[in-house]
C-alpha cells in the first residue's frame, strides 16, 4: 500500500505543452507559405530559408558553447527563427546577405540578451531591418513569380511590389497605382514580394491552423489586421478594394500571425495584447499612408515590441477584492463624517 | 592626494583600466558622431588630447589660485582658450579636417573627457603628474576612436584610412590615401556607418573593455563616487555631502 503512495512537491499535474511542441506546431503552420514560395520563385526559395535556419542553428549551437550554457538548438526555435527571416527577405538575395542576418538575429538580438524568452525584439524582424538598412538595393529587387530565379540569379525580372504601386495611390484613387495586379492575385500571391510574404491564402490556413492549436491567441492578429482595416477605409475614401489591397499586400499577414504574436515580444494578458494589436495597425497605417517607405508592417512590430514592457505595467490586472488607496481614503473620511 | 601613486600608473590607467570612452563613458556624443571614418577619428583624438594635456597643465597651475565657487567658468575659460587655438591650427593647416569635424571641434570646449578629467585631477594634482594624466587620457580617448571607427569605416564604408592623405598634408605631399577593403567595398554594411551601428559597435567594444579590465582583477566600470562629477559639491546623491552633513550634525 505504502508504495502505491507517491509523496512530492506540487505542482503534481503537469501540461504537456513544451517549447519545443509549440515551435514544432508554429514550423507546420508555416509550411504552406514555404511550399508556395517554392511554387512561385522555384528552388532558389528553399535554398535561401535552407540558408537562414542554417546560419541561424549555427549561430545558436556556437553562442551558446562559447557563454558556456545549456545547449538550446533542440527547442527549435533557432529553426522558427530562420525560416520567419527568409519569409521576410526577397527570393534572390545573395546567400551571405542572408547568413548575417541570421547571425544578427540569433547573436546579437537573441543570444546577447540571454536567449530564448529574453528577446526584447523580434530577432527576424530585426534582422530584416537591419539587412534593409545595411543593403537597400539588394533588399529592395523583387522578382516577379515564375521568373525562374535559379536559373537566372540577379538577372531575373524584377519587379516593384504591389506596396511601391498602392504608395501612389492617394486617397484611394487604385486608378492611380500603376501595375496593379488583381486581387485574386493579391490573394494567391502571383506578384512581387518578400519570399514568404505572397502567398496570404498559405499564411491566413498557417495562421488558423496555430489559433486552432490554441499556440497563439486572436486578439492580436485580429486587433492589428481589423486597425489596419477600419485606417485603411477611412484613408481610402470608404474604398473596399483599396482596402482589400493593403490587407493583403506586404507583409501584414505575415507579420500579424507569426512574428507580432511571438510570445517573448507581445503582452501577456488580454488588455495588452489588444493595446499591441491596435499599436502595430495605425503605426502600419502611418508609414504606409505618410511613410517614405512602402511597407511599416516590420517597424511597427518593432516599435511596439519596444513598448511592450510599458503595456506591461499599465494592464497589470488587479488581485481579487482589490479597492483603489483613493476610495478607502474617502470611505473613512465619510465613516468619521 | 594623500597617497602618491606613480607617474607611470598615471599614463597608463587611461589606457584600458580607466579609459575615458569604453570605461568612463565620457564623451560619448563626439565618440559616435566623428568614428564614422579612421582618418576624422585619429584628427579628433589628437585635437581633444592636445587640448586635454593644455588644460589640465594650466588648471593644475592655477589650481590653488582659482576660488573654489568660480571653478567651473574658469575651466570652461581656459579649455575654451585652448580649443579656439587648435581649431584656428587646423582650419589654417588641414581645412579638409575641419570640414570634416564639423561642430564637434569647436564642441571640444564641452567635452566631458576635459572637463571631468579638470575636476577630478588636474584640480587636485601637482603639474606633472596632470600632464601625464592628460597624455594618457587622450591616448586612451585616440585609441578608443581609432578601434570604434576602423570596425564601422571596414565594414560599413569597405575602406580603411579613407581621406588620411588630407591629414597627412601637415607633413608633406604623400601618395597615400588609405586601403580599400576587397569583398567590402562593393558591399558595405550602410549601418554601420549610421547611428544605430555606432550605438552597437560601442556597446559591444565596451563589454569587451569590462572583460578585459575584469580579467586583470580590475572592477566593473561604474559610478565610482562622484569626484568626475561638476554638481558633486551640491547633489544629495553624493554619499561625501552626506557623511560631511552627519558629521557636522553630531
Amino acid at each position: 500500500m505504502a508504495k502505491k503512495l507517491t509523496v512530492s512537491a506540487s505542482p503534481h499535474v503537469r501540461s504537456n505543452v513544451t517549447t519545443t511542441g509549440i515551435m514544432g506546431d508554429v514550423i507546420i503552420a508555416l509550411m504552406p507559405a514555404l511550399v508556395m514560395s517554392v511554387v512561385y520563385f522555384g528552388l532558389r526559395a528553399l535554398v535561401l530559408t535552407a540558408t537562414c535556419v542554417a546560419s541561424c542553428v549555427l549561430s545558436e549551437f556556437v553562442c551558446r558553447k562559447v557563454m558556456k550554457r545549456p545547449q538550446t538548438i533542440g527547442d527549435l526555435s533557432a529553426i522558427v527563427t530562420g525560416i520567419i527571416l527568409a519569409f521576410n527577405l526577397p527570393a534572390n538575395l545573395p546567400l551571405w546577405m542572408a547568413a548575417i542576418g541570421g547571425i544578427v538575429a540569433i547573436v546579437v538580438v537573441k543570444q546577447m540578451f540571454g536567449g530564448i524568452g529574453q528577446n526584447f525584439v523580434n530577432p527576424a524582424m530585426t534582422a530584416r531591418i537591419i539587412l534593409m538598412v545595411s543593403f537597400p538595393s539588394a533588399m529592395a529587387s523583387w522578382i516577379v513569380p515564375y521568373s525562374n530565379a535559379w536559373l537566372k540569379g540577379a538577372d531575373a525580372v524584377t519587379a516593384a511590389t504591389p506596396m511601391a504601386s498602392l504608395a501612389a495611390a492617394k486617397g484611394g484613387d487604385l486608378s492611380l497605382a500603376a501595375d496593379l495586379p488583381s486581387l485574386a492575385d493579391m490573394f494567391l500571391g502571383r506578384h512581387g514580394g518578400s519570399m514568404g510574404e505572397v502567398c496570404s491564402i498559405a499564411l491566413i490556413c498557417g495562421g488558423f491552423y496555430l489559433l486552432l492549436r490554441k499556440v497563439i491567441s486572436p486578439i492580436i492578429p485580429l486587433s492589428f489586421i481589423g486597425t489596419v482595416a477600419v485606417c485603411m477605409l477611412f484613408a481610402g475614401g470608404f474604398n473596399l478594394e483599396f482596402v482589400a489591397y493593403h490587407l493583403l499586400g506586404g507583409g501584414l499577414m505575415l507579420g500579424a500571425f507569426f512574428m507580432a504574436t511571438d510570445y517573448a515580444t507581445s503582452p501577456i494578458n488580454k488588455k495588452g495584447k489588444l493595446i499591441f494589436g491596435i499599436g502595430c495597425g495605425l503605426i502600419t497605417t502611418v508609414i504606409r499612408i505618410f511613410g517614405a517607405l512602402p511597407e511599416g508592417v516590420s517597424f511597427s512590430i518593432i516599435l511596439m515590441n519596444i513598448l511592450v514592457p510599458h503595456i506591461e505595467r499599465l494592464t497589470t490586472p488587479k488581485p481579487f477584492g482589490f479597492v483603489k488607496e483613493k476610495k478607502e481614503k474617502k470611505a473613512k473620511e465619510e465613516a468619521k463624517a | 592626494m594623500a597617497e602618491k601613486k606613480s607617474l607611470t600608473k598615471e599614463l597608463t590607467k587611461g589606457f584600458i583600466a580607466e579609459n575615458p570612452v569604453l570605461r568612463l563613458v565620457l564623451g560619448t556624443c563626439p565618440t559616435l558622431a566623428v568614428t564614422t571614418s579612421v582618418s576624422s577619428a585619429i584628427g579628433m583624438g589628437v585635437a581633444a588630447t592636445i587640448v586635454l594635456v593644455c588644460s589640465n597643465i594650466v588648471i593644475s597651475a592655477l589650481r590653488k589660485v582659482i576660488p573654489d565657487k568660480v571653478r567651473i567658468p574658469a575651466y570652461i575659460v581656459i579649455i575654451a582658450s585652448f580649443v579656439t587655438i587648435v581649431q584656428m591650427i587646423v582650419k589654417a593647416f588641414v581645412p579638409a579636417l575641419d570640414a570634416a569635424l564639423g561642430v564637434y571641434l569647436p564642441l571640444i570646449v564641452v567635452n566631458c573627457i576635459i572637463l571631468g578629467r579638470a575636476e577630478a585631477f588636474a584640480s587636485k594634482n601637482p603639474v606633472l603628474a596632470s600632464a601625464v594624466d592628460g597624455v594618457g587620457m587622450g591616448i586612451g580617448f585616440t585609441a578608443a576612436l581609432f578601434l570604434m571607427a576602423t570596425i564601422r569605416e571596414v565594414f560599413g564604408a569597405g575602406t580603411f584610412l579613407a581621406g588620411i592623405k588630407d591629414l597627412l598634408s601637415v607633413f608633406g605631399d604623400f601618395d597615400f590615401n588609405g586601403f580599400s577593403v576587397p569583398f567590402l567595398a562593393d558591399n558595405p554594411m550602410l549601418i554601420f556607418i549610421l547611428p544605430p551601428g555606432g550605438f552597437f559597435v560601442f556597446g559591444i567594444l565596451m563589454a569587451a573593455a569590462n572583460k578585459l579590465a575584469e580579467s586583470k582583477g580590475k572592477p566593473r566600470a561604474e559610478l565610482r563616487g562622484c569626484e568626475a562629477c561638476p554638481m558633486a559639491q551640491t547633489c544629495a546623491l553624493n554619499k561625501k555631502n552626506e557623511v560631511k552633513e552627519e558629521v557636522s550634525e553630531s
